[in-house]
């Protein structure tokens, strides 16, 4: 049948990319064993970091809309980083 | 949704399209929400003013007499928090960019009109929870409550109030995607970005604002109740929390929420002086810019509050430098403005009044902005009345000056009636010379050191607090007076026509007041401000 | 079909289902700076007490922790294809698809549920009897109580949000892809997703490695 072979077809992008999650989710818990001392934020924060990016470009469609949300989505971590970075300046040099 | 059958009956004007009180409270026009705003804030504005008056009286005589200091701490708590969160952050926004916005872009609402509807209830949410504290014997932290003090000290009603804040906050982000949503998805055939008139970018801008950092105020706040209720060690140092952190992260909003309240007043001069100076606004996309570029940085510079906090020397140098950056787009401005009446054609009614005020306090308070944002300077005059000067000069000579000039210039449209204008123009010069009165001294008693916050003082400022308090006086005055005239002109003012001021934007090409979808046939749109010298306000013929 | 699902001020449908998306995505802009303000926190803390946050982390449980990650993942699966099925005109699949997102997300606050109430039990709440006694590691548990709460606080609404959608599309599932609600709330959904997904590796892979 044509439909449920278009059934079918719906579902193969997201799999994909939830068996991806799925995969990341796995080697980011087995990582945060391993002793690296300093190590294991950055790496489980850059892992955080693609999950995040899958979900985003892919089952929030940022991949395939048009650069509008692109541009809204943008701000959200920019605007973060202006946060993190002028709160570094009194930190940091404390 | 006209049939060729009831074509030639005109459609009732927004005012007139139902009657009953649920028609009102129930609306998803734009227009009567904005009215709803207009209710609301005005309602608060007197709150605040009340709480100022008892103050203003209380610093009429050096000794503590007439209230407790207890009392004079919740009356300045309160006078904050309803002036700033209850009437300046929607001030222009809710109300002339709730009306105008859909006007000025062509569009028959904003995008989501039961959102905006949900930004109302929001707002009286908001303000129950403040009632609710002014009931419950009011709040005595300041209207930034600070830590340790709001989260360990102080035993008033911080809960509530806080909560109210939290609770209006998120008023201001629905407006806010709902004015970008609008703004990019609704302009009209023709209306491109750089035809939008400086209200709608300036309100765009202000948006920006709001979505991006109300949100963290919300999340401070809510941090801030939690610690009281439950007993969390944030923000508490005995067991390792930094105050500080509070601190910045209450600054991350409440900086940017100064632009919030400045920026809808710069889109309302810029209307009003190109209208009346007759002149194609100088240097209109340099404006845009500038806007935009205020918005930005807005949200690099909310340091300059910590300077004598303990914040890091380095974060000082950073923050310092890049608080006088603001200053760049804000002359730019400023320059414009002037350069925009430079061999006009200008005429004095009274919304052009108040945008001339609105330009010369702007300008005070702007510079010694600057006096603030140097080190040296901000550490001799932090928490003086220097300060409580500077920002009154922006956030009432400033943004409540753009507001009164807006009600004027756009009552005709809103209303369909015209004003007085000799009351309005003795309104608005009444306005400019007891803000000055009322503010200019505390300029002078701040440098000479008098601290705010305090409900008794030494004798030597007395003379300053007397000319303040008499100041306070006259602008009261100036204040209430157009509540009689406007009230007035509801009923006795004649009939405004679509265009009294013959002024450019799409609003005026809709009916006063206009109907429920705005336009009866789609507006013509042309490039901005398109004035001309020779056609004065006076000019004959008029388009009504 | 398509006009039924008009509504003012709009006056062409796909426009109207573009304003929705991307009046979505500026307020999920803003969500994303209300959790920056904790972000903003636990990093300014878990600088200055650096052992009181490893220690505080190892007392999460990371079984629940591990398992609400996958079962708010895979719920974001079945969002993400309901969205795509209804547009496909596959309503009814879309609406099956949205009942089983509305399932995985309660279960997850059940389990968050049964979580907190092992926490509970192991006195990790903060204040008189906390059961750690290094500094910052009732800091670090104040971040872990508001940030999962907030965050169970937008799961409870992306569940609303959810049973709106199966409720209203009960009569007729062609008001899945007519209307923008879907897209909107399938947006919402993911992103309480994401947020999951930063808040997992700071609550619960801390301080894992040096046990």
């Amino acid at each position: 049948m044509d439909e449920s072979r278009a059934r079918r077809e719906i579902w193969i992008r997201p799999v994909v990319v939830w068996v991806a999650l799925c995969l990341l989710l796995a080697a980011t818990c087995a990582l945060a064993y391993v002793p690296m001392g300093n190590g294991n934020l950055p790496v489980s924060l850059c892992i955080a970091a693609i999950k995040v990016a899958l979900v985003g470009l892919v089952f929030m469609r940022l991949f395939e809309n048009n650069p509008l949300n692109r541009l809204a989505a943008a701000a959200g971590p920019i605007w973060v980083f202006v946060m993190f970075l002028l709160l570094g300046a009194d930190y940091f040099t404390r | 949704m006209t049939d060729t059958a009831v074509n030639s009956a005109m459609p009732p004007d927004y005012l007139h399209d139902g009657h009953t009180l649920r028609s009102w409270l129930l609306s998803t026009d734009h227009k009567r929400i904005a009215l709803l705003f207009v209710f609301s804030i005005t309602v608060f504005f007197f709150i605040g003013a009340v709480a100022i008056g008892i103050i203003r009286l209380e610093l009429l005589t050096p000794a503590g007499d007439l209230v407790s200091d207890d009392t004079y701490n919740k009356l300045f708590t309160i006078h904050g928090i309803v002036m700033v969160w209850f009437f300046l952050i929607p001030s222009i926004p809710a109300t002339f960019g709730n009306f105008l916005l859909p006007l000025m872009i062509g569009a028959k609402d904003l995008a989501f009109p039961r959102i905006n509807l949900l930004s109302w209830y929001l707002y009286i949410g908001g303000a129950a929870f403040t009632v609710a504290t002014l009931i419950a014997g009011g709040v005595d932290t300041g209207w930034t409550f600070y830590t340790p003090y709001s989260t360990m000290f102080s035993n008033t009603a911080v809960l509530t109030a806080a909560m109210g804040v939290f609770v209006v906050g998120f008023s201001s982000v629905l407006t806010g995607v709902n004015f970008i949503a609008t703004t990019h998805m609704l302009r009209a055939p023709g209306m491109t970005w750089f035809r939008l008139p400086l209200f709608v970018w300036s309100m765009y801008a202000t948006s920006i604002v709001m979505v991006l950092a109300t949100p963290v105020l919300a999340m401070t706040l809510l941090l801030i109740m939690a610690e009281r209720w439950l007993d969390l060690p944030i923000f508490d140092a005995s067991r390792g929390g930094d105050p500080l952190l509070f601190q910045h992260l209450f600054w991350f909003y409440s900086h940017p929420a100064v632009y919030i309240m400045i920026l809808p007043g710069m889109g309302v001069v810029s209307e009003i002086i190109a209208c009346f100076a007759r002149r194609r606004l100088f240097g209109y996309s340099f404006m845009v810019y500038a806007l935009v570029a205020i918005a930005v940085i807005g949200f690099f510079v909310w340091g300059h509050h910590m300077f004598v906090s303990g914040q890091s020397p380095y974060a000082n140098m950073v923050f310092s430098f890049l608080s006088f950056m603001v200053a760049v787009p804000s002359a730019i401005k400023v320059f414009n403005w002037t350069a925009t009446l430079y061999r006009g054609s200008i005429t004095f009614e009274a919304p052009m009044l108040y945008a001339f005020g609105f330009l010369g306090l702007f300008t005070i308070g702007g510079l010694t902005g600057l006096f603030l944002a140097t080190v040296p300077i901000d550490i001799h005059v932090t928490d003086t009345y220097f300060v409580v000067a500077h920002f009154h000069y922006i956030m009432v000579g400033g943004t409540v000056s753009a507001f009164f000039g807006g009600l004027h210039f756009w009552w005709p449209k809103i209303t369909g009636k015209l004003y007085p204008e000799s009351w309005a123009r003795l309104a608005a010069i009444l306005m400019f010379f007891g803000f000055n009165l009322t503010f200019f001294p505390q300029f002078v008693m701040g440098y000479l050191g008098m601290p705010r916050r305090y409900h008794a003082y030494p004798p030597e400022f007395q003379v300053y607090h007397v000319l303040s308090t008499s100041g306070a006086a006259v602008l009261g005055v100036a204040y209430i007076l157009p509540l009689f005239y406007l009230i007035w002109s509801l009923r006795y003012g004649a009939a405004a026509g679509m265009n009294p001021w013959r002024a450019k934007g799409l609003e005026w090409q809709a009916l006063s007041p206009p109907p429920r979808d705005n336009f009866l046939s789609p507006p013509v749109v042309g490039e901005p401000y398109d004035y001309h010298p020779q056609e004065g306000p006076d000019a004959e013929g008029d388009a009504a | 079909m398509s006009d039924a699902f008009l509504r003012p001020p709009f006056e062409n449908l796909q426009r109207q289902h573009q304003a929705v998306a991307f009046g979505m995505w500026i307020f999920l802009v803003s969500e994303v700076l209300l959790f920056a303000g904790l972000f903003a926190g636990y990093t300014v803390y878990r600088d200055l007490y650096p052992q009181g946050f490893l220690a505080a982390g190892r007392q999460t449980d990371i079984v629940f922790g591990t398992v609400n990650t996958a079962i708010l993942m895979t719920s974001s699966l079945t969002m993400a294809v309901a969205g795509r099925a209804s547009r496909a005109g596959f309503g009814q699949m879309a609406r099956r698809l949205l009942i089983a997102t509305f399932t995985l997300g309660a279960l997850f606050l059940v389990l968050k549920g049964l979580e907190y109430r092992e926490d509970i039990q192991r006195h990790l709440v903060p204040g008189a009897g906390f059961a750690l006694a290094q500094r910052g590691a009732q800091i670090f548990f104040s971040y872990y109580w508001i940030m999962t709460g907030v965050h169970a606080v937008h799961v409870t609404a992306g569940l609303i949000a959810v049973m709106r959608l199966i409720v209203v599309s009960r009569r007729n599932v062609g008001w899945l892809a007519g209307s923008a609600s879907e897209d909107a709330t399938a947006l919402y959904w993911h992103l309480v997703d994401v947020i999951w997904i930063v808040l997992y590796p700071l609550l619960y892979l801390v301080g894992r490695a040096n046990g």
